[in-house]
C-alpha cells in the first residue's frame, strides 16, 4: 500500500462523528496544505453536479444522525459500488474464478473474496465492491505523493477506497487499507463527480493514493477517463504489485506513476510486505517501456532494509534497467501498525542511502519525510545548481524553464508546466 | 484442554496410591513406567462423536427433540456425567455471558444448525445463564438471517446478531503473523466462548472446523489465507482474548462437506447426523479432518495431501510455540456415542 499518509481522512472521520478528534490527536495536526474534503463540500459539489448524484445522498445524510446507540457502522448500499471486475478468468469448476489483477492470482470460490478483500465472486462472476466508493479524499500538494518531477507546486485531488493487495507491517493507513469496504464509512463518488470536484478545487490532477489503487483499478481507469475529458490529469501512488496486462491497461491511463519499492530483497517482501519483489521490478521495467513518468520511493526501515549492499544493489538495478534519470526518494520510517518496535530512521542512514545512490550515478536522489533537508530540493545534475526548492510539501522556488536548467541548459526530465 | 481437567480429587488420590504401590513393589523403573502410563492416560484429549441416524426422522429437517437428546449424549460422554444439566454447570456459571460463535458463511445447507443452537441455548439457561446473557453471533447479520437466524438485539431474549452491528475494536491485537481488530461481541459482550463450527472442506486451508472458525472474529480474515492459512490460524487462536474465553467446541456435523468448501455444494455434502464435541480444538480438528478424509476416500477423491492442501495448520496449532491442543492420535481419545 501507499506510503502516503492519509493524514486526515476527511470523508471517513466526518462520517464517523466522534472519531474525528481521536483521529487528529493520534495523527497530529494536518498540514495546512493538506485539505480534507469534508462531507458537506462533497455533497454540495455532488448536488451541483446534478445528474451525477441523486437524492439518495440526502437520505444517507439524514440516516447518519439516527443510528441506534448499539449500532455499529452504517450499512452501505453495496449495489451501487459493485461493478464487474475487468481482470479475471472464469474457471471450469465450482463457479470459481482466478483473479488476474495482481501476481497473487487468488482463486476465489463462489461468495468469497480475494486477498484484497474488495473483490467478490458471485456465481462465477467477479466483482469489484469499491467502484466509486471513496473512503478518504483530500486536496494535497503533489509533492506529498511524493512526485517531485511532476507539475511542482500544484494540488492533487487525492482519493482512496478501502483495500490493499499486500499487508505491509509498517502501513500508515492500515485502517483503510487493511479493511473490507463495508468496515469503513465511504461516499459515492462516480468518476464524473471526481473530475468535477478536482476542477472546482483548482486541482490539475487526480491522485489515486493512500490505500492501494491496484485494487480499485476499474474505478481509477474510469475516473482518469472522466478527468481527461475535463482536462484533469491523473497520477497513481502504488506498490506496483500488479500483473503486466492490468498494469498496461490501468496505469496506461495515468500521466505519472509513483511506485513504492519497499526493499530490494525477496525475503523482506515475503516477511514484511507479504508480497514479492520480482513482479514489482517487472512493473517498473514495463512502465519504463511505456514511457510513463515514474518516480520511486524506498522507505528505509532500520535494521530491515537499510544495508549498504541493498542500497547499492537497488541503485545499480535502477541505473541498468530504468536509467539514471528516474528519481528515487529514500524516505524516513515512522513506527506504525505492526512495526512499532523499531525506531524512526536516523537521518544519517538516509544520507548514507543517498550517498550510495549518488555514487552509482543516479541523477535525482531525494530524502523524504525529513522537512527542511537539502536533499528535498532538485539540483541540476550537470551544473549542480538548485532548480526546485522545497520546504515541506511546498515547492517554494521553481527555476526549471521549458524542461531545462536555466543555468546550463541541461534537460531535466519530468512533467513540467506547459 | 485434555481429559485431565475432568479428573476429580478422588481419582487423583487413587492414582497416586497406585503409583506408591508400584514404587514399593518394583522400585524406580516401575515408578517410571507407571508414571508414563499415567501421563498417557491423563493427557489424552477427549473428542466425542455423537451420532443419531434418525436425527431427521423420515424428513430432511433436523428434529429439535432428537437434537437436544444428541447434544445431551455428547455432553454427558464428554464430561462423564449422567445429568445433562449438570454437565453444563461444569462449563458455565450463572452471571457469565456466553457467546456462541456460529458459522453462517456456507449459506443455507451448510451453516451452524438452528436446532443445535437452540438446544445449546436451552441447556445454558437450565445451567443458570440468563437468556439475555447468551449471544449467538457471527460476522454479518445479513448472512445469519439468510441461513435462518432471527436477529435479536434487545429484551430478555437470547441475543443474536453479527459484528456488523457493533463493529470491531479500534485497537489491533497481535500474535506472530496475525495483527487484527477483534469483534466487539467477543471483547465486550461475552466472557465465555462456545465455538459452534461446521465440519467442512476448505479450498485453501484443507478443512475448516474449530480453529478456523475464529476467522469470523476478526476484521481482516482475507489476509490470512495464503499458505493454507498456516501459521495464521494457529497464531490467531493464540490471542488471549480468544484463548481465555474458549471453553468448548460443539462442531455441527449434521451436514458436512468433503469437497468444494467452504460454500455449500449439495453434490459434495452428506447427511452425517453427528455432533463432534471437545474442549481441545486441535484434537477436534484432527478428528474432523480424518472424517473428511474417510469420506473423500469413499468418494474416490484424492487425499487433501494429494490435493496439495493438507491442513498443516493443525500441526502448527499443536507445536511447541502454540500448544493449543494435541494432534497426536495416540493422545486423542475418540469416544463414539
Amino acid at each position: 500500500m501507499s506510503r502516503e499518509h492519509n493524514a486526515q481522512a476527511g470523508v471517513k472521520v466526518l462520517a464517523d462523528g466522534a472519531a474525528e478528534d481521536a483521529s487528529l490527536a493520534v495523527r497530529g495536526a494536518p498540514s495546512p496544505l493538506s485539505r480534507p474534503i469534508d462531507r458537506r463540500s462533497f455533497l454540495q459539489c455532488a448536488l451541483a453536479s446534478g445528474a451525477a448524484l441523486g437524492v439518495c445522498e440526502f437520505a444517507q445524510l439524514a440516516v447518519l444522525g439516527a443510528i441506534p446507540a448499539w449500532a455499529g457502522p452504517q450499512k452501505q448500499d453495496d449495489s451501487r459500488f459493485t461493478v464487474e471486475a475487468k481482470f479475471y478468468q472464469k474457471l471450469p469448476n465450482n463457479k470459481k474464478i482466478k483473479c488476474k489483477l495482481c501476481p497473487r492470482e487468488c482463486t476465489v470460490g463462489d461468495r468469497e473474496r480475494g486477498y484484497c478483500g474488495v473483490r467478490e465472486n458471485h456465481g462465477g462472476t467477479y466483482y469489484t465492491l469499491v467502484h466509486s466508493r471513496v473512503c478518504a479524499a483530500h486536496i494535497d500538494p503533489v509533492e506529498k505523493k511524493p512526485l517531485f518531477h511532476y507539475l511542482p507546486g500544484t494540488l492533487a485531488f487525492s482519493l482512496a477506497t478501502a483495500g490493499c493487495n499486500v499487508n505491509c507491517k509498517f502501513c500508515q493507513n492500515w485502517d483503510i487499507s487493511q479493511v473490507r469496504p463495508e468496515q469503513v464509512p465511504a461516499e459515492y463518488a462516480p468518476p464524473k463527480l471526481v473530475a468535477e470536484l478536482a476542477k472546482q478545487h483548482d486541482c490539475p490532477t487526480i491522485a489515486y493514493t493512500y490505500s492501494e489503487p491496484v485494487v480499485f483499478s476499474e474505478y481509477l481507469m474510469d475516473a482518469a477517463d472522466a478527468g481527461h475529458e475535463a482536462g484533469i490529469r491523473s497520477v497513481v501512488v502504488s506498490n506496483g504489485y500488479m500483473q503486466e496486462e492490468a498494469l498496461k491497461t490501468a496505469y496506461g491511463k495515468m500521466d505519472a506513476v509513483k511506485i513504492d519499492l519497499k526493499a530490494f530483497t525477496e525475503s523482506y517482501y515475503k516477511d514484511v510486505v507479504v508480497g514479492e519483489l520480482k513482479p514489482v521490478l517487472d512493473s517498473l521495467v514495463t512502465l519504463r517501456k511505456m514511457n510513463k513518468w515514474t518516480e520511486i520511493v524506498y522507505l528505509v526501515v532500520p535494521t530491515l532494509n537499510d544495508s549498504d549492499t541493498e542500497f547499492r544493489g537497488l541503485a545499480r538495478w535502477v541505473k541498468t534497467n530504468l536509467g539514471v534519470d528516474v528519481p528515487i526518494h529514500f524516505t524516513q520510517f515512522h513506527p506504525e501498525y505492526l512495526l512499532k518496535n523499531l525506531p524512526i530512521t536516523p537521518v544519517p542512514t538516509l544520507e548514507r542511502a543517498k550517498a550510495i545512490a549518488d555514487a552509482e550515478g543516479l541523477h535525482y536522489v531525494y530524502i523524504g519525510n525529513v522537512p527542511g533537508h537539502p536533499a528535498q530540493n532538485t539540483y541540476c545534475p550537470k551544473c549542480q545548481r538548485m532548480l526546485v526548492e522545497r520546504v515541506g510539501f511546498t515547492a517554494s522556488r521553481m527555476l526549471i524553464r521549458k524542461g531545462s536548467c536555466p543555468f546550463c541548459g541541461q534537460p531535466i526530465p519530468g512533467v513540467w508546466h506547459a | 484442554m485434555s481429559a485431565m481437567c475432568s479428573t476429580n480429587r478422588r481419582d487423583f488420590l487413587k492414582k497416586c496410591l497406585t503409583g506408591a504401590a508400584v514404587l514399593s513393589a518394583n522400585g524406580r523403573m516401575g515408578l517410571l513406567a507407571a508414571a508414563e502410563q499415567q501421563e498417557a492416560a491423563l493427557a489424552k484429549s477427549r473428542v466425542v462423536i455423537a451420532r443419531d441416524a434418525m436425527l431427521r426422522g423420515v424428513g430432511t429437517t433436523v428434529d429439535s427433540r432428537r437434537m437436544l437428546s444428541l447434544l445431551d449424549s455428547a455432553m454427558q460422554a464428554l464430561f462423564d456425567h449422567d445429568n445433562p444439566t449438570e454437565t453444563w454447570k461444569k462449563l458455565v456459571r450463572p452471571g457469565e455471558t456466553v457467546g456462541l460463535k456460529v458459522n453462517a458463511l456456507g449459506g443455507r445447507g451448510l451453516s451452524s444448525n438452528l436446532q443445535l443452537v437452540e438446544a445449546i441455548c436451552e441447556r445454558l439457561q437450565e445451567a443458570g445463564i440468563k437468556a439475555s446473557d447468551i449471544v449467538v453471533w457471527d460476522r454479518d447479520s445479513d448472512e445469519m438471517e439468510h441461513v435462518g437466524f432471527h436477529v435479536s438485539t434487545g429484551g430478555n431474549r437470547v441475543q443474536c446478531f453479527g459484528t456488523d452491528r457493533v463493529d470491531y475494536e479500534q485497537e489491533l491485537v497481535t500474535h506472530g503473523s496475525v495483527g487484527s481488530r477483534l469483534s466487539k461481541i467477543l471483547t465486550q459482550r461475552c466472557n465465555v466462548l462456545i465455538n459452534v463450527p461446521v465440519l467442512k472442506d476448505h479450498d485453501s486451508a484443507g478443512v475448516t472446523i474449530a480453529l478456523k472458525n475464529m476467522y469470523g472474529v476478526i476484521h481482516n480474515p482475507n489476509k490470512y489465507h495464503p499458505n493454507g492459512c498456516n501459521p495464521y490460524i494457529a497464531d490467531l487462536n493464540m490471542l488471549p482474548e480468544i484463548r481465555t474465553r474458549m471453553r468448548l467446541t460443539i462442531c455441527d456435523a449434521t451436514t458436512a462437506c468433503f469437497e468444494g468448501g467452504p460454500g455449500y455444494k449439495p453434490e459434495y455434502s452428506w447427511k452425517n447426523n453427528a455432533l463432534i464435541v471437545s474442549q481441545d480444538p486441535v484434537a477436534l480438528d484432527y478428528t474432523g479432518w480424518q472424517i473428511i478424509e474417510r469420506k473423500r476416500a469413499e468418494k474416490g477423491l484424492k487425499t487433501l495431501e494429494g490435493d496439495k492442501r493438507a491442513p498443516n495448520y493443525i500441526a502448527t496449532a499443536a507445536d511447541a510455540q502454540h500448544r493449543l491442543g494435541t494432534n497426536d492420535p495416540k493422545r486423542i481419545a475418540v469416544v463414539d456415542v
